[in-house]
């Protein structure tokens, strides 16, 4: 039965030696390994989950009035958009469920990709040759932010309309062109011409799904072409040699189980646990705002930095040259996406490694990478928490003003102080395992002698 | 001997011919079986299908109070226990084999230098190369703005001033959210109000403003804004000049109360505005001041709009202090 599905596969396409390299390939055994594949199974999730939901999301914003089963928005006008989310909360088998679990697979999605990308980067594995690899890495989580944001930003309700004021206020404070380039994105001034909600959809459902797709597909076969990297736990686990199991009895049940296991807790998440409830939220009116609507995690460094930025444009004349929210909206993504994408290269010129690199480094192994990766991550994490300081005003009493001003300092203090600390704990603990070996060799070398 | 062999090699066909299969070595290694966690996996598997099921009962018969726990435990709760199943599976039943191999070669010198042997006498027959190169660059270029070119019906983007475009111009009456004119009397100290243009659109970026009375002692505005605030009544843009959210908070929670100046203060970064100086930032980052709509008081008691904003309202660009606010009223 099974040689005969192989035969068949065989003669029709020739695929029987692809298809036992295929199942030989090995893949090394470290939980690390896994968080990549998590970001994977959520991509799928989402795919399948975004499919069902486009069946009754209509990307409408021509008004209309609810007069569905939700009391509290009974007779209110809105968009058909909103009607037709609130209608898939309420009314739709299983779509409350399936909203719910799209927007938890989103938010694990992200986190997932951000845990990957630590993991690649503390343990040089984006060094040569899987430079490529990581760049696309790179460009995926831009793009899946992006992702998010349109996503949210479709359904048309007041959470929407606050984020997309914002991306209106950023988009236009692009030095030189942002008055031109929100104009043609957004057809019209704030809040847009009606067709704008159709532009954020096909974005949203095919323009970006696609790249992002492509992207996976790139990275996975590029990951495949190069081979993975590993950590040296075992002598014979050399830059040449790799040691693991094989996808095939070894890896594919695991991997299968992972992934039902992620499919499973996103359910589980989507089901149990409340996620942007839109009907709390209500339809947007460009004339509201509140703070009780929070955007996802993802989201926050970038309202952390909008928000620590001093008020001041930058003026030549009546010419405006920089809009206030460029600095925290647009300069300072780019500055990470670019430190981020250059990261290979500046730290081919600092560091006289040059060759090939399939052995993973341990943090301790490369201080100074570790320490500037600690100082940058510190540096991101603090503006992110300055997004929170109104929370924490509400929660804890702080006032907002000092916390901004305490934050204002800390994000450039901080990070100097985390990477000489850093840097001397990897020197610490390399010189502690060099002691050891010392000693280890010279036990070694009395027993011998007094055998 | 090779009678021997001749023999030998015939036994072992017949003997593969009558079992069936050729004798072939092991690749995946052997191990020892474990009949328990089969029955585990089995009992999972089955656990498995009956939530599986239970989903699909949930949706049939439909009108449970928390359906959507109940689905998302049944689903959940299915994939889970078969993701259980997959991990005992390969924990227990499956040979865990430790393989190696070697890396693939780092690179391929022949064909590098083959691919760019083809590469160059494939261009062999040009006597002006760079010419030829710098025409298809020309053209690609060309083409690339021309597919580009239709982009350009997305939006006005080549007029940018439309931007500043509001609704307001001398004598609008200013109307509530049900559209009923507002009184001077109506505004009250201590909170505030959103208004709109009466009989204009309300989509529009530059038509909410908010409205709250103060002290007129206590206004601070510019000399040149003397008349804009009848009875200590100010109105400004409700969009905030920074990113474009409505400010929709009125001194909270921003102040701690021993600060006792109102302010306005958007809620999505916190740019705080003094309603009483004519909209100057006070914290938070926006880069313009609040426009301030100039009020005047008719004779029925209705505020009406004195003229257009202090300046464009919105989030700021290039051109925004090049031109003034301009009427468009559609």
């Amino acid at each position: 039965m099974i040689r005969r599905a192989v035969r068949f596969i065989d003669t029709r396409a020739g695929a029987a030696p692809f298809i036992k390299a295929t199942l030989r390939y090995v893949f090394p055994d470290h939980w690390s390994f896994l968080l990549g594949e998590v970001a994977l199974y959520a991509f799928i999730v989402l795919v399948a989950t975004g499919t069902y939901l486009t069946f009754f999301f209509h990307p409408s914003l021509a008004d209309t009035v609810y007069h569905g089963t939700y009391a509290p928005l009974r007779g209110q006008k809105m968009s058909e958009a909103y009607k037709s989310v609130v209608d898939i909360s309420f009314h739709v088998k299983a779509g409350l469920l399936i909203r719910q679990t799209h927007h938890w697979a989103a938010n694990v999605f992200v986190a997932a990709i951000v845990l990957h990308l630590m993991r690649i980067f503390f343990t040089g594995a984006f060094r040569k040759p899987r430079e490529l690899t990581y760049i696309i890495g790179i460009l995926m989580l831009f793009a899946t932010l992006l992702e998010g944001y349109a996503g949210y930003s479709m359904v048309d309700d007041l959470l929407s309309g606050m984020g997309l004021a914002i991306g209106y206020g950023v988009a236009l404070s692009l030095p030189f062109v942002g008055g031109n380039l929100a104009l043609l994105i957004w057809g019209a001034p704030y809040p847009g011409d009606p067709s704008f909600e159709s532009r954020l959809f096909i974005a949203h459902v095919f323009i970006l799904p696609v790249l992002i797709g492509t992207l996976i597909a790139v990275h996975l076969t590029l990951v495949a072409s190069r081979h993975h990297t590993q950590f040296r736990k075992e002598k014979r686990m050399t830059n040449r040699r790799l040691v693991g199991v094989p996808t095939f009895p070894g890896q594919a049940p695991r991997s299968l189980g992972l992934m039902l296991g992620v499919a499973g807790i996103l359910l589980l998440l989507g089901g149990l646990i409340q996620i942007n409830p839109i009907w709390l939220w209500g339809p947007y009116h460009l004339a509201q705002g509140t703070n009780g609507a929070q955007p996802d995690w993802y989201l926050g460094w970038l309202i952390g930095a909008l928000r620590l930025v001093p008020h001041f444009d930058v003026t030549i004349g009546s010419y405006t040259l920089v809009p206030n929210p460029f600095w925290g909206g647009a300069l300072f993504p780019l500055i990470v996406m670019g430190v981020l994408l250059a990261w290979p290269w500046l730290e081919r010129r600092f560091s006289p490694q040059r060759g090939f690199h399939n052995l993973l480094d341990r943090p301790r192994d490369a201080p100074g990478r570790t320490a500037f990766g600690v100082a940058f991550l510190l540096w991101v994490f603090l503006i992110f928490f300055a997004g929170a300081a109104d929370r924490i005003y509400l929660f804890l009493g702080w006032s907002y003003q000092e916390q901004i001003w305490i934050y204002r300092g800390l994000v450039w203090v901080l990070p100097v102080i985390a990477f000489f600390v850093t840097r001397s704990v990897c020197r610490e603990l390399q010189a502690i395992e060099r002691v050891e070996e010392v000693r280890e060799a010279a036990e070694a070398e009395a027993q011998a002698a007094s055998a | 001997m090779r009678r021997l062999r001749f023999l030998s090699f015939w036994l072992g066909a017949l003997i593969g011919a009558l079992t069936g299969r050729g004798r072939r070595k092991r690749i995946v290694e052997e191990g020892s079986e474990s009949p328990g966690a089969e029955l585990a996996v089995v009992g999972l598997l089955l656990l498995s299908a009956v939530f599986a099921i239970g989903f699909v009962v949930v949706l049939a018969t439909g009108s449970w109070p928390n359906r959507t726990q109940y689905e998302g435990i049944a689903l959940g709760g299915s994939l889970l226990l078969m993701a259980f199943a997959l991990i005992l599976v390969s924990k227990k039943l499956i040979v865990t084999e430790q393989n190696e191999e070697d890396y693939p070669e780092p690179e391929h010198p022949e064909e590098q230098a083959e691919v760019t042997q083809i590469v160059r006498e494939s261009g062999s027959r040009f006597t002006r190369k760079r010419l030829v190169k710098g025409a298809f660059a020309a053209a690609g270029g060309a083409l690339g703005v021309a597919a580009i070119a239709p982009a350009i019906s997305f939006g006005p983007a080549l007029d940018p001033f439309e931007l500043n475009w509001t609704p307001w111009k001398r004598g609008k009456r200013l109307v509530t959210e049900d559209g009923a004119p507002l009184k001077a009397s109506d505004i009250e100290m201590e909170t505030f109000y959103t208004a709109y243009p009466e009989h204009s659109a309300r989509d529009n970026i530059a038509a909410p403003v908010v409205i709250v009375r103060l002290q007129p002692r206590a206004l601070k505005l510019p000399r040149s804004r003397r008349n804009w605030a009848p009875q200590g009544i100010v109105a400004y843009s409700k969009i905030c000049t920074h990113a474009g959210c409505a400010i929709a908070l009125y001194r909270k929670p921003t102040f701690p109360p021993v600060q006792p100046d109102p302010a306005l203060v958007c809620p999505c970064h916190y740019s705080t505005f003094d309603p009483a100086a004519g909209g100057k930032v006070l914290f938070g980052p926006a880069g313009r001041n609040l426009p301030q709509l100039p009020l005047m008081i008719d004779s029925a008691g209705h505020l009406r709009a004195a003229g257009n904003f202090s300046g464009p309202v919105g989030p700021s660009w290039w051109g925004v202090r090049m031109k003034g606010p301009i009427t468009q009223d559609r």
